[in-house]
């Protein structure tokens, strides 16, 4: 196994029209290997979607990075301008499979246009025949009726043949490493399975093996990811394998998140989920000490002026001195 | 015996006509009683939020019968000071313009005779408290100027706010974070407690149901498959439709989808 | 403010503002040291331009710059009687149509539609002759502008009031006990300002440019000068063939300016309020 993904102290900041900086992401450092799913989980605003765009080396004001470094296979994608990023390194070495992704494709276009739009995009010189060609040979693999769906508009495709199409159309230059942001957060839960079984089912068929998914329910991440991270105010918190973040949280934060879950079985009713109270801080002021301090259960009165450091409890990552 | 507040007696509802016509509710027959919470469950497109217009008197049947008290629905307004309800999606439910307070307070408009000012204000004060919001935390405050979960709750501090006897919950927790959910599902037996409010609980997650229901309904395709406890529906389900709903719960004691 | 501060930067609106600011100095603060008040003989036909008469004398020997300053005054005047016109009447329509949807939507489409298959030129043409010589004063004409130009409008308002009217608050606001009217007038139209606006700003555009063109042909207002007067005297008087430029070139170029500069503020307005109509 082979690492093919690394952030190191990335920070990422917005600067707004009054030239305030909003310091969206914050020290976040991790690395992947080939084949590996990580889970990043948090709560609206806590950065996972600045993130994204931070991981993709995509930076269009008033987003800017304020330091640290992204390398996919090796090759930084910092201090590139968007034009570079999206000829050379959108698509083919990451892609993206974006926030309510199934609605989006062009109503007034043929699919094979919209996916044949993106080959060209990235592989100057080569003509619409050919590119036809591949495309077929990759939509076989998916197992559609591959004629009907390339020859059809969005519209008339089945909820199913369009969200194959989408992730077919994300990952057609076969890239390195998949971003899926909230993928399926706006649907119901079994359109939810449908899509997830999808997603492993191309995983399995080779079709790209290094995926990184966002989203805001962890017990969805169980499932799926082989890592989560836990994201709180722009910050990693805790950083571990599925199984240890779920079951045994370590961070304060993580706790209550699990502690707010719901669950549908039996022997779980009886446990009334409790949600946290309080609001995140404002990034847009500095912050010093631990940013969960304003709302975490076990607080200590030093908290709030100690910046918090990642260290390593328990065989993973937690960002919180007083964990055990 | 208790007062049905909703009684539908072969109820249908379809829209459009030729190759468009669809049932968007299919033969269904149900009553609701003062005081429980009942929950509609069902994936998208089972009819689950045309039954929610229904209710509000927003469609009529086009057959059968479907009865608030033991009548049809007429007039509106005399209806809504009654029936009121909570929408899925907090961010688009208030006008932009005006401040989050000024349109809590605008909710007394569907009285016939709106309370003095200084009540309207105290009122809006109290309920603003009632969902753990200070009232100086929203003085003055746009809709833009909120998170979502804050502004989930000011539209349930407006349920607070009318305090109606009949409350129809749109799907309230799908466009808020997990951790949010919980909150709202307290306020939601915090009304059913307080206010002894009737309460249908709107959802497409039978976790989230099964938590806080005195009956569930489990829809499909326009029709009531199964209804229920929710211990006995959740425990032993009976439609194939309820087990599948439970299965895709992505639970994380369960096992779901396996990676190969 | 936050939008005005972003329109700041940019240099289309700053470009437009400047050139329309410019247009409205003259038109209302260099009368103040440039008495127009006398429209008299002061020389020869079609005298060049010279340091008193900085652009020259017309056919009758009137100063070329009290004829301009008051045409100016003129079209300002018919482009914004004729703007607000249009603009209150194409945007009830259009509110009313796309609010209401159904027949009443059905009935004021086909007006609309009507009103847009027939070109206004045509009908401005048609009208001003009718009316004749004697009655066709500058307000009258601006009147007709506006009741022949409000069709653009209320196609546009239309398609954002019905887009509007299926959004969640609106059903709020009837869960609120808020009647039609006060749901048109609180809950859709603010959300329509900003584009009303813009209309608005085209609108008084095309006033001044209809204004001149039936001036131009002949069937301008006969009570005082406008922009579109100047050059029908122009060119009924021989200044075209004779090459007095002074008779035709500044007028051209005020008309230009004013609707190069409303249409510059209308597009960069365009880019700074559009994106968050269109989510």
């Amino acid at each position: 196994m082979s690492v093919i993904f690394e952030v190191e102290n990335l920070s990422l900041h917005y600067l707004t029209r009054f030239g305030n900086k909003i310091h969206a992401v914050n020290d976040v450092s991790f690395t992947m290997e080939q084949g590996e799913i990580l889970g990043i989980a948090g709560e609206s605003g806590c950065g996972k979607s600045t993130l994204v765009n931070g991981l993709m080396g995509l930076f269009i004001p008033p987003l800017h990075p304020t330091s640290g470094d992204v390398r996919v296979g090796g090759e930084s994608l910092m201090n590139r301008s968007p034009k570079d990023i999206r000829q050379n390194v959108l698509s083919r070495k990451v892609s993206m499979i974006p926030q309510g992704a199934f609605n989006a494709l062009n109503p007034v276009r043929k699919v094979k246009d919209i996916a044949a739009d993106v080959m060209a995009a990235h592989m100057k010189g080569m003509d619409r025949k050919h590119i036809y060609e591949r495309l077929k040979e990759r939509f076989d693999l998916f197992g559609m009726e591959t004629d009907k769906v390339l020859n059809s508009y969005p519209i008339q495709l089945t909820a199913g043949e369009r969200q194959r199409s989408v992730i077919g159309i994300s990952t057609l230059l076969n890239p390195q490493m998949v971003i899926a942001d909230e993928p399926t957060s706006a649907l119901d839960v079994t359109t939810q399975k449908v899509v997830i079984k999808l997603i492993f089912e191309l995983l399995e068929k080779k079709i790209f093996s290094t995926m990184i998914f966002i989203t805001h329910e962890l017990p969805l991440l169980r499932h799926v990811a082989d890592n989560i991270a836990i994201m709180y105010a722009g910050q990693i918190v805790e950083k571990g394998t599925a199984e240890q973040v779920v079951f045994d949280p370590r961070h304060p934060y993580t706790k209550a998140l699990m502690g707010a879950m719901l669950s549908a079985d039996a022997e779980q009713k009886t446990r009334k989920p409790t949600a946290i109270e309080g609001a995140p801080p404002n990034l847009a002021k500095p912050i010093s000490g631990c940013r969960f301090a304003e709302r975490c259960p076990s607080v200590k009165p030093e908290c709030k002026n100690r910046e918090q450091v990642i260290r390593i409890v328990g065989e993973r990552q937690v960002r919180c001195e007083y964990a055990e | 015996m208790q007062n049905k507040i909703f009684d539908a007696v072969n109820c249908v509802r379809s829209f459009g006509h030729g190759k468009k016509f669809m049932t968007a509710v299919d033969d269904i027959t149900f009553d609701i009683k003062d005081g429980e919470i009942v929950s509609l469950v069902g994936g998208s497109g089972c009819g689950k939020s045309v039954l929610a217009k229904m209710m509000l008197g927003l469609y009529k049947p086009t057959s059968g019968t479907f009865l608030y008290r033991g009548k049809p629905i007429t007039d509106h307004k005399a209806h809504w000071r009654e029936v009121q309800s909570v929408f899925q999606d907090p961010f688009s439910c208030f006008n932009q313009f005006f401040t989050i307070r000024s349109q809590l307070k605008a909710a007394f408009g569907i009285y016939k005779e709106k309370p003095s000012d200084k009540e309207m204000e105290e009122r809006v004060d109290r309920a603003l408290l009632a969902v753990n919001v200070k009232p100086s935390e929203v003085e003055g405050k746009y809709p833009f100027e909120l998170s979502g979960g804050q502004m989930q709750r000011m539209l349930l501090a407006r349920i607070f706010v009318l305090r109606p006897q009949v409350l129809i919950a749109d799907e309230p927790t799908s466009m808020v974070d997990a951790c949010v959910r919980a909150n709202i599902l307290d306020y939601l037996m915090k009304l059913k407690h307080e206010l002894s409010m009737t309460i249908v609980f709107i959802t497409h997650d039978i976790g989230l149901a099964y938590y806080v229901s005195d009956r569930l309904f489990i829809m499909h395709k326009g029709k009531i498959v199964e209804q229920g406890p929710p211990e006995e529906v959740t425990t032993s389900p009976k439609s194939e439709h309820t087990v599948q709903l439970l299965e895709d719960i992505p639970d994380v004691n369960r096992e779901w989808i396996k990676r190969a | 403010m936050k939008l005005f501060k972003n329109l700041l930067k940019s240099p289309m609106f700053v470009f437009g503002a400047s050139l329309f600011s410019l247009v409205l100095f003259a038109a209302f603060v260099v009368p103040f040291f440039y008495d127009i008040s006398q429209v008299t003989r002061v020389g020869n036909p079609y005298d060049a331009p010279s340091g008193k008469y900085l652009l020259g004398l017309d056919h009758l020997g009137r100063d070329y710059v009290v004829l301009l300053l008051r045409g100016l005054r003129s079209s300002l005047y018919v482009g914004l009687l004729a703007g607000v016109i249009a603009t209150v009447l194409g945007t009830l329509i259009g509110l009313i149509a796309g609010f209401k949807g159904g027949l009443i939507d059905d009935v004021l489409s086909a007006l609309t539609n009507l009103f847009v298959v027939i070109p206004q030129l045509v009908l401005l043409i048609l009208i001003s002759t009718s009316i004749g010589e004697s009655g066709r004063s500058l307000t009258l004409i601006a009147v007709i502008i506006g009741l022949t130009g409000w069709t653009w409008s209320a196609r546009s308002v239309r398609a954002q009031s019905s887009a509007i009217k299926s959004k969640d608050h609106i059903s709020l606001a009837r869960l609120n006990g808020d009647g039609g009217i006060r749901i048109l007038l609180v809950h859709i139209l603010p959300y329509l300002f900003s584009y009303v606006f813009m209309v608005f700003i085209i609108l008084i555009s095309a006033g001044i440019l209809s204004e001149s063109a039936i001036s131009m042909i002949g069937l301008g207002p006969v009570d005082t000068q406008s922009l579109g007067t100047i050059l029908n005297d122009a060119k009924n008087n021989g200044a075209l063939t004779d090459g007095y430029w002074y008779a035709f070139l500044p007028a051209t170029g005020i008309i230009i300016s004013i609707a190069l500069s409303l249409y510059l503020i209308n597009t960069s307005m365009d880019g700074v309020f559009n994106p968050r109509m269109r989510k």
